[in-house]
């Protein structure tokens, strides 16, 4: 077996047991029913949910602004990260800002938001890419700062054009840390979108969830909640695949 | 360097806070405009009120709170991460089985399992403690882990070739190696595990000033909130700016 293999058997295996021993200890009562339930009954939970055609909505709702969350987060971010990095003072003056960035609780401006945009899905947009955008600067701004130097000189002396250098040089030496910033977009538009419906909104999977838990509908609730977990970890999953694919390339190389 | 460009260095970033400080007020002022009383106060406004709040004796008990929490959760998570990080770092097999675990981990969003972090810890303290924690010691174990992951090989070569044992190449060879990243790590954890309290103090909590915002929120008194955002927002860039120089103070020695 080669070692590629055994160390998705074995990450495959530590969920497995993980599952396996929540379950068991729901089973016997150790974590009370009251707490959490077994993971067998939230997922038959789920699949009546599914079935029912209930949470249609509610997953069309959230998974749409999320992408859009997530692809105008990359593009903003991105030209964002190009820009800041050209001007190296407004990057010095920024860098504050961006540090701090992420422990501002950017929810409680949520309530603004709905004052400017109305109850609808916008501001939730906004709330996942105002919290997304500065993951995918920082990254750009972190990829473009790690281009080898000797990369540039080479690029100077091979007089390559200005377009060139950036798609055959700057870009390639930056994609690791692009996709890094790719995956921490996703993950804070996910954060921002759904932790947004969760404390205001009309519908979305965070809505449900909250509504649930008020409701003492703990089936539910838990059926959600592993919704939410096992879709982005599956999409998480397929980015991790993607990155390693293009990191053995680049080794390969 | 000489000290001639490092004055006018420092002046410079004075002068850039300021204009970014100027410009951000601008901006608030003309969302004041926009949106009138009902969602935000103007700037002057809020400093004014910011002001008497950080004068008043209940204020303090709730900053306390608030500090107590963060500084337990911080604690928690950064010899949590640190630990598990060096550990899986090391342990090539086991990091590479678990980073994207972490990495998944880090993805949720967190909020959602606040009814889960409530119904073990009950409300209080140590449910805001769980909830800075789950926030920051994610971040800190993957800055952790990836800085032994691409330590530069010929560190290591170098250490074995000089026949270090295992503790001497941790001390002398791994520590000071992936020590900028660590503390990019706790960097980023700082910011997260407060952001985890203030949340877990908006929905877990009778005190602290995630539940001063969330209590102006819903009481609709608008000057409270914002006043205590600016204070939150005021400390989390001071704060962070400190960290940051030391952050930049590693890397350049590292590079150096």
């Amino acid at each position: 077996m080669s070692r590629k293999a055994a160390i998705l058997w074995t990450r495959a295996a530590v969920i497995v047991v993980a599952v396996a021993a929540l379950e068991i200890l729901c089973r016997a009562k150790i974590i009370s029913p009251l707490t959490l339930i077994p993971p067998s009954e939230m997922a038959s939970a789920l699949w009546e949910l599914i079935a029912s055609g209930k949470i249609n909505d509610d997953m069309v709702q959230t998974f749409s602004t999320v992408a859009l969350a997530f692809v105008l987060s990359v593009a903003v971010g991105f030209s964002l990260g190009v820009l800041i990095h050209a001007l190296p003072r407004v990057r010095r003056a920024l860098d504050p800002l961006l540090a701090s960035y992420y422990s501002i609780p950017f929810f409680v401006f949520y309530p603004l938001l709905i004052a400017l945009f109305g109850l609808n899905t916008i501001p939730l947009i906004v709330i996942g890419l105002v919290f997304a955008t500065a993951a995918m600067v920082i990254a750009t701004l972190n990829g473009l700062d790690r281009v080898p130097r000797v990369m540039e000189k080479t690029a100077r002396v091979l007089r390559l054009s200005p377009t060139r250098a950036i798609f055959t040089i700057t870009l390639p030496a930056a994609a690791p840390y692009l996709f890094t910033g790719l995956k921490l977009a996703l993950a804070y538009s996910f954060i921002g979108v759904i932790a947004g419906e969760f404390i205001l909104s009309g519908g979305g999977l965070g809505f449900s969830i909250a509504y649930a838990y008020n409701n003492f509908d703990s089936q539910t609730m838990y059926a959600l909640m592993m919704f939410v977990l096992v879709v982005v970890t599956v999409v998480n999953g397929v980015l991790h695949v993607l990155e390693q694919r293009m990191l053995q390339r680049r080794a390969g190389r | 360097m000489t000290t001639q460009t490092l004055k006018s260095g420092a002046g410079g970033r004075l002068l850039d806070a300021l204009v970014l400080v100027g410009l951000t007020v601008l901006v608030w002022q003309a969302l004041y405009e926009y949106v009138g009383d009902s969602a935000l106060t103007s700037p002057l406004m809020t400093l004014d009120y910011a002001g008497s709040l950080v004068r008043s004796a209940s204020f303090w008990s709730h900053a306390q709170a608030t500090l107590i929490a963060f500084a337990c959760s911080l604690a928690i998570s950064i010899a949590l991460g640190v630990g598990l990080g060096l550990l899986l770092g090391l342990q090539r097999f086991a990091g590479d089985v678990a980073e994207p675990i972490f990495v998944a981990l880090y993805t949720i969003p967190k909020v959602t399992l606040y009814p889960l972090i409530l119904l073990i810890f009950g409300l209080g303290l140590s449910a805001k403690v769980a909830f800075g924690v789950i926030h920051g010691v994610v971040p800190i174990i993957l800055f952790t882990l990836n800085a032994v992951k691409n330590i530069n090989p010929v560190l290591l070569r170098a250490s074995r070739v000089m026949r270090l044992s295992r503790w001497q190449t941790i001390a002398t060879v791994l520590a000071p190696a992936v020590m900028p990243e660590l503390i990019t790590g706790v960097r980023v954890g700082f910011s997260l595990t407060m952001l985890g309290v203030l949340i877990g103090e908006m929905f877990a909590s009778q005190r602290g000033l995630g539940f001063l915002i969330i209590n102006g929120i819903s009481l609709h008194n608008v000057r409270m909130t914002t006043a205590v955002i600016l204070i939150v927002v005021a400390f989390a860039i001071a704060a962070n700016s400190l960290l940051l120089a030391f952050d930049r103070r590693m890397h350049h020695a590292a590079s150096s």
